[in-house]
């Protein structure tokens, strides 16, 4: 029920009093509402849905995500190999 | 933006060696057979759409749950909506995927093919804008989804307010997913065992609602995005849980969802609506499980703006959605699945919305 | 009609007998077959794509075939595009590249185009001016005539702005069988470029879903690239243009016709990386979107390479690529296999795509 994509945002302004923002996804833009996450600055991520962005997108957390499970992928294979012998 | 261009702390979550190698942990975890559903819809088309399911070990069972909006809204809602699109003075707008949802009598997409202005627009706040443009026409919005969505459509009646706009309503018809998953667990011939809850409700409204939830109904809780990586992390987790018998809720997408969520957006939503009953179609009436407006805006509630009348509204016999809905039957099952039913000639709504259990088995499962 | 006229007008019906020598907008007068025909052809018409055959202002065009030898090969559309006007092209471009490439796509070699104009009261004479001169310089690229046209004119309301029709006559050579029907088992599967293009490039142009990207539609004639990859790699048993519907549902078409199955790798499968975005952002999935300028291949695949190497020559053909095999199992169907190692059925398109936020 969620379609909800990363975007970059580009710039910050206002609609009649409503904060928008260009945001790239990657070579095509759009202007998203941003009323949702009042602390946004311009090169944050976030995630978009309907016209609206969600929350911000925490690269630290998705980069610490990949580590556990690039470690922890490492250390099952070590325990198959470990079996094997 | 998870393409060649886009940063690796993004594509990296559909790197197939990295999904693949989660996925051989999950064979190497599961000891015994499992029930899991996958609660939102988005969910389910990524699964289908990578094949994840093929790759799963046969002990785990992956059931579709209703966190399809367009699946779950109500028949009289639907029909309402169709009463309101074929008035001459309105442009009635809509998501794109309520346009093929079969009502009593014909779709949002046949009213415009026929008659009716029906606007397909990807946010509200678009509506809002036609509304603005064309001042000589009454505008309704049919403001579906769960609490995703919710933000989204409280800003699009609060921006209406601040223009000023007399000519713009919402047709309200948000659904929450908490009062879903008890009415799931609660039913005497529930067999799911474990949750992949749904991430963006969830970047919205946080995950404290469920603990009580887990407790309750002794059923571990893990909140999963939507990229390959995330959901086979999902499953692993989850998987992980049953088989330590352990029932906790987990947060398995820590780079979009927080504890609390977002309190700016939890804010807006309570300024706009307040919570409803709301019939789910082919489940029944769930207590305060949908939106409605607060009473600072019943102006712009459509249901009230206009004189709808009574509407003749009647279900397909055949359709068994709401056993679908429920996890209750697969769509294999359903004697019209392929045959009287399909995307074509959908019977019922999990046939056209394409996360819909049905929709997706038919695309992607008749191998 | 000027104030002094009026009084003295008798009017016959909703027709304005008063010939305007220079309109902003087409009126019905227009599609009358009066002066103002006349003129409009003339002036907007003529000027722009006359030849020999129109010339001799007759109601049909005489036509000297040298070789009669082959097949004729005949192709229409009709053209309602909207917008008119998009990234990279216009209905006039589409409407000759359209029927330019469904005559090729038999391996004929187009010559002559009629084209059918039906005219909205009050579209613009500019903007028509301009799609003609879009027309002009798709059959110059080409290299075809329009030898028959029509004209008519409706009342406001009754039509999109313009709406083309156009058929397209070309030979296929003796002894050349290429069609839908003719995939083999152990064919491979190639593609000329990268799909979604068009498509995505008109929904921007239409702005409802407002979004800003660079796409630009393909639309384009591919009658040379084909004449070249037929002489370079004769034994080519398919050729098609993957419109209406996207390359699942024309491979769909073909693995029906020719009772095979296709089976695509999705990681060979070209798409420009804002397209995918565009289409991740709406939830359309970029196989069934419509292209203007793009051909799949099938033909055996000893001569894959070769054909993959004269087609990347074309301006048209710079990042072709194999996307797949034709196999005998499971007739009828298209299978996409993942880069997971799994596979999943690609259906034809049903019903409109429609954008979604679930």
């Amino acid at each position: 029920m969620c379609l909800g994509i990363p975007g970059k945002i580009l710039s910050i302004y206002e609609d009649h009093g409503t904060k928008m923002a260009k945001i790239d996804f990657g070579g095509v833009s759009r202007e998203v509402c941003i009323e949702i996450i009042p602390e946004a600055k311009p090169g944050d991520w976030t995630v978009v849905h309907a016209g609206f962005a969600l929350n911000l997108l925490s690269e630290k957390d998705a980069q610490e995500t990949l580590n556990i499970l690039r470690e922890m992928s490492e250390l099952a294979e070590q325990e198959e190999n470990i079996h094997r012998d | 933006m998870t393409d060649v261009n886009s940063p690796d702390f993004l594509k990296s979550y559909r790197d197939a060696t990295l999904v693949k190698k989660v996925i051989t942990q999950i064979h190497q975890r599961i000891t015994q057979p499992w029930t899991l559903m996958e609660i939102c819809g988005g969910q389910t088309h990524a699964i289908m759409q990578f094949g994840l399911d093929q790759l799963l070990p046969k002990e785990i069972e992956l059931v579709h749950g209703p966190g399809c909006p367009v699946c779950v809204t109500a028949l009289e809602l639907i029909d309402q909506a169709l009463w309101i699109a074929r008035q001459p003075e309105v442009i009635f707008t809509s998501f794109g995927d309520m346009l093929r949802v079969p009502g009593s009598e014909g779709d949002l997409f046949s009213v415009r093919a026929f008659s009716g202005q029906v606007r397909v627009v990807y946010s509200p706040l678009d509506a809002v804008k036609i509304a603005d443009d064309h001042p000589d026409r009454e505008v309704v919005f049919f403001a579906i989804g769960f609490e995703t969505t919710a933000p989204a459509n409280a800003m699009a009646v609060i921006q209406a307010k601040k223009l000023g706009l007399k000519n713009f309503s919402i047709l309200p018809a948000n659904v929450l997913v908490p009062p879903a998953m008890h009415a799931i667990l609660a039913n005497p011939k529930n067999r799911i065992q474990g949750f992949l809850a749904a991430g963006h409700v969830c970047a919205v409204m946080g995950y404290w609602e469920y603990p009580p939830i887990a407790e309750k109904y002794q059923t571990p809780i893990v909140v999963t995005g939507f990229e390959p990586l995330d959901l086979v992390n999902g499953i692993l987790k989850t998987i992980t849980l049953l088989e330590e018998g352990q029932v906790s809720v987990v947060n398995a997408y820590p780079r979009v969802v927080t504890y609390q969520g977002n309190q700016a957006a939890q804010t807006l939503i309570k300024k706009v609506f307040k919570s409803v009953d709301r019939n789910w179609r082919g489940i029944g009436t769930i207590p305060k499980s949908g939106f409605g407006l607060q009473d600072a805006y019943q102006e712009f509630d459509a249901s009230k703006r206009f004189d709808i009348g009574k509407i003749k509204t009647e279900e397909s016999e055949i359709c068994i959605a709401g056993q679908i809905l429920q996890g209750l039957k697969k769509p294999s099952q359903c004697p019209a699945f392929g045959t009287l039913c399909t995307p074509e000639t959908p019977l019922g709504a999990p046939m056209v919305s394409s996360e819909g259990a049905c929709a997706a088995y038919y695309r992607y499962g008749r191998n | 009609m000027t104030q002094e006229n009026s009084d003295h007008i008798q009017m016959q019906g909703p027709l304005c007998p008063i010939p305007h020598h220079h309109t902003d907008t087409v009126i019905i007068s227009h599609g009358s077959g009066g002066q103002m025909t006349h003129d409009l052809i003339q002036n907007i018409f003529q000027d722009q794509i006359g030849n020999q055959y129109l010339a001799e202002g007759n109601d049909a065009a005489r036509i000297l075939f040298e070789q009669l030898e082959g097949q004729l090969a005949i192709s229409t559309d009709a053209h309602v595009v909207s917008p008119i006007f998009y990234p990279g092209g216009d209905i006039g471009r589409l409407s000759v590249c359209g029927t330019v490439n469904d005559v090729a796509m038999l391996g004929a070699k187009p010559s002559f185009l009629t084209a059918a104009f039906i005219l909205e009261e009050g579209f613009p004479i500019q903007s028509l001016y301009q799609i003609v001169s879009s027309i002009a310089l798709a059959c110059k690229e080409a290299d075809v005539q329009i030898v028959a046209g029509d004209t008519k004119v409706v009342e406001k309301g009754n039509a999109d702005g313009v709406f083309i029709t156009t058929t397209g006559f070309g030979i296929i050579p003796p002894n050349r069988q290429i069609g839908g029907q003719f995939a083999q088992t152990g064919d491979a599967v190639l593609i000329s470029g990268t799909l979604g293009d068009h498509g995505i490039a008109v929904l921007q142009a239409r702005g409802d879903l407002g979004f800003d990207s660079g796409i630009q539609s393909d639309v384009a004639p591919l009658n040379h690239m084909i004449t070249e990859l037929l002489e370079a790699v004769p034994s080519v048993h398919v050729l098609r243009d993957p419109t209406r519907g996207g390359l699942a549902t024309s491979l769909n078409e073909i693995s029906c016709q020719s009772q095979i199955a296709i089976k695509l790798d999705e990681e060979t499968i070209p798409i420009q990386p804002e397209v995918r975005t565009a289409c991740e952002m709406l939830g359309f999935d970029p196989l069934y979107l419509a292209n203007e300028g793009k051909v799949i291949i099938i033909l055996p695949e000893k001569y894959a390479q070769k054909a993959l190497e004269t087609i990347r020559k074309s301006p048209y053909g710079h990042k072709a690529m194999r996307i797949g095999s034709v196999f005998h199992d499971n007739p009828g169907h298209v299978f996409l296999n993942t880069a997971y190692g799994t596979t999943r059925i690609l259906d034809m398109l049903s019903g409109e795509l429609l954008p979604r936020i679930c």
